[in-house]
């Protein structure tokens, strides 16, 4: 029996289960949360569910047909909720459900792991109150909790305005959404947008929705620091020559999102420089194989181009790998109806939410930039200058950036960018942290349990 | 402390009550709630971090930035955001002795 692992239960992982279940496999889905959905489709614990339409907006109708469409096909499925997968060597997946540790051999392995917030912090960005945007969301959506009373939305995105407006419609008091966006790079991203003309009506009625509500939305807007004694306070901003003030209690920021690649580094995948992500990502033909035979790569886990797109990634991915296992030929390498569309969009989104391109410049040495060791950026420059390095695993090496609890996940842009900046170099010659096993903190008793049951020690590492 | 909590609940269905203790205090959590939501629906911090002592609050409310981990009374860490509260945890903003 063949073991296809699905790495991941959002829309891409979903729509890869689904079609392997129709060519009659029964896949193994993994994924950290306990229900199905992905972060963008994240359901509630039972004890607080509540309609489709509350908790997904427009977005209601996709994740009522993803779910059902899940529903039907569980009985096919080996669905494994609450795991995490921590390390993988060779054709082995290491696990973590719960407390206990546990591997999965397999055959062939769709990696569709999501992605989290990019964020490059400002001054105070450490303190209690201040929430990345995705966190503001999950909040609202997964618990029914809102961040605040008061809060600011600020950073740049889409997801900038989709949680303002969830915020407020929620009740929330949104303080103002502050984009770091020039106020021009609208009417220059129209032209990419229509390529997806619905998406871009969803983005202007947040917009104007939040606007008929009276919601400050200022554009240009350079943060300067959070304050607050033990909690964020207020934040401190800039538009133009203008230095403002916004109290508040809590503050939501990101600036788009970040590809989760940790495992497919750890499955050996050769990675590329993105221009458009800005980061580098596994490298994979139009139907989403990896450069490692059986290792196939969908949804945002491998570029950033949102929940629609990832839908079809996941469908294409798992129907590369059907024929990959039946010896049919690769269909031909155009790519798929649909997909110029999502990036040319996805590149219209850059126009529209370009990351703010002097932020290693402007930021002082004061600023923490890894949350977890608390590195600053002080040091990391002084690190460049007394040793010349230009490469971010030698700057991991001397500085601990990115080697802390969250393994880069939440510094790297920001790390990558102050040395870029520092060393006078391209973001693609500083490289990328390298994925580490384990990708998250695994308790070391669930592995001392795992490794002290006798297993076959295979020929080859025998030593008697 | 300066203002309220962090966290302020929709305003839903009744649900059933959980009762946990927070730096030795009694308190009161909602049936679905995470152990951060628990925590953060009635107060400002969940840990402190290990070099500068500095409040921390959690950040990406979805088990990546790592920066929830609370210690129990019991010797054991939990991931604030994405624990479930249970009945009858015994949860600590400072390091346990």
């Amino acid at each position: 029996m063949t073991t296809v692992a699905i790495v991941g239960a959002g829309p891409a992982g979903l729509r890869a289960a689904e079609q392997l279940v129709r060519a009659g496999l029964r896949p193994v889905l993994i994924d950290e949360a306990a229900q199905v959905g992905g972060q963008i489709y994240r359901q509630p614990p039972a004890a607080l569910q509540r309609p489709a339409k509350a908790l997904y907006g427009f977005e209601a109708a996709k994740a009522r047909a993803l779910f059902e469409r899940f529903s039907a096909l569980q009985p096919q499925i080996d669905h494994r909720p609450g795991t995490l997968v921590w390390h993988i060597e060779g054709r082995n997946l290491h696990l973590l459900q719960g407390e206990q540790a546990a591997s999965l051999p397999f055959d062939a392995l769709i990696l569709a792991t999501g992605a989290t917030d990019r964020v490059l912090p400002f001054p105070g960005w450490t303190l209690p109150g201040v929430f990345t945007l995705g966190a503001a969301q999950v909040a609202l959506k997964a618990q029914a909790s809102l961040i605040g009373p008061r809060v600011v939305f600020a950073g740049t995105g889409p997801l900038l305005y989709l949680v303002a407006w969830q915020t407020t419609q929620a009740g929330g008091a949104v303080q103002a959404v502050l984009d770091s966006a020039p106020a021009n790079a609208r009417r220059l991203a129209l032209p990419q947008l229509l390529a997806r003309p619905s998406v871009a009506a969803k983005g202007a009625y947040f917009l104007a929705r939040l606007q008929l509500a009276g919601v400050p939305v200022l554009r240009g807007v350079r943060l300067l620091r959070a304050e607050g004694s033990d909690r964020v306070q207020r934040l401190h901003w800039q538009q133009g020559t203008r230095l403002q003030r916004s109290d508040c209690d809590a503050i939501a920021f990101g600036h788009g999102l970040r590809s989760e690649t940790q495992l497919a580094d750890l499955a050996g995948c050769v990675f590329d420089f993105d221009e458009l992500d800005q980061a580098w990502l596994p490298r994979r033909d139009h139907a989403g194989r990896s450069s490692v035979a059986g290792v196939y790569l969908a949804g945002d886990g491998a570029a950033i181009l949102g929940a629609d797109a990832a839908e079809h990634s996941g469908a294409l991915a798992a129907q590369a790998l059907l024929n990959d296992l039946g010896g049919s030929a690769p269909a031909a390498a155009a790519p798929a109806p649909g997909q110029t569309a999502h990036r040319r969009f996805r590149q219209g989104l850059e126009t529209l939410f370009p990351l703010p391109a002097d932020w290693a410049a402007q930021a002082q040495d004061e600023l923490v930039v890894c949350r977890c060791e608390e590195v600053t950026a002080g040091e990391l420059r002084a690190c460049v200058r007394d040793t010349g390095t230009r490469e971010l695993n030698r700057l991991k090496a001397l500085t601990r950036i990115g080697m802390g609890r969250c393994q880069g996940r939440m510094c790297a842009p920001a790390a990558a960018r102050l040395l870029a900046d520092a060393a006078g170099c391209s973001l693609a010659e500083v490289g990328r942290l390298r994925g580490q096993p384990p990708v998250k903190p695994v308790p070391i008793a669930a592995l001392a349990a795992a490794w002290s049951a006798p297993g076959p020690v295979p020929a080859e590492e025998r030593d008697d | 402390m300066n203002g309220g909590p962090l966290l302020t609940r929709l305003a839903l269905a009744p649900r059933q009550a959980l009762t946990f203790e927070l730096d030795g205090l009694a308190c009161s959590g909602l049936a679905g709630d995470t152990v951060l939501t628990a925590v953060l629906a009635l107060g400002q911090v969940l840990r402190q971090t290990e070099f500068s002592s500095s409040p921390r609050a959690g950040f990406c409310n979805m088990g990546a930035c790592q920066d929830c981990w609370m210690d129990s009374a019991d010797g054991l860490r939990l991931r604030a955001c994405t624990t479930p509260l249970a009945a009858g945890m015994r949860l600590l903003t400072r390091p346990g002795r």
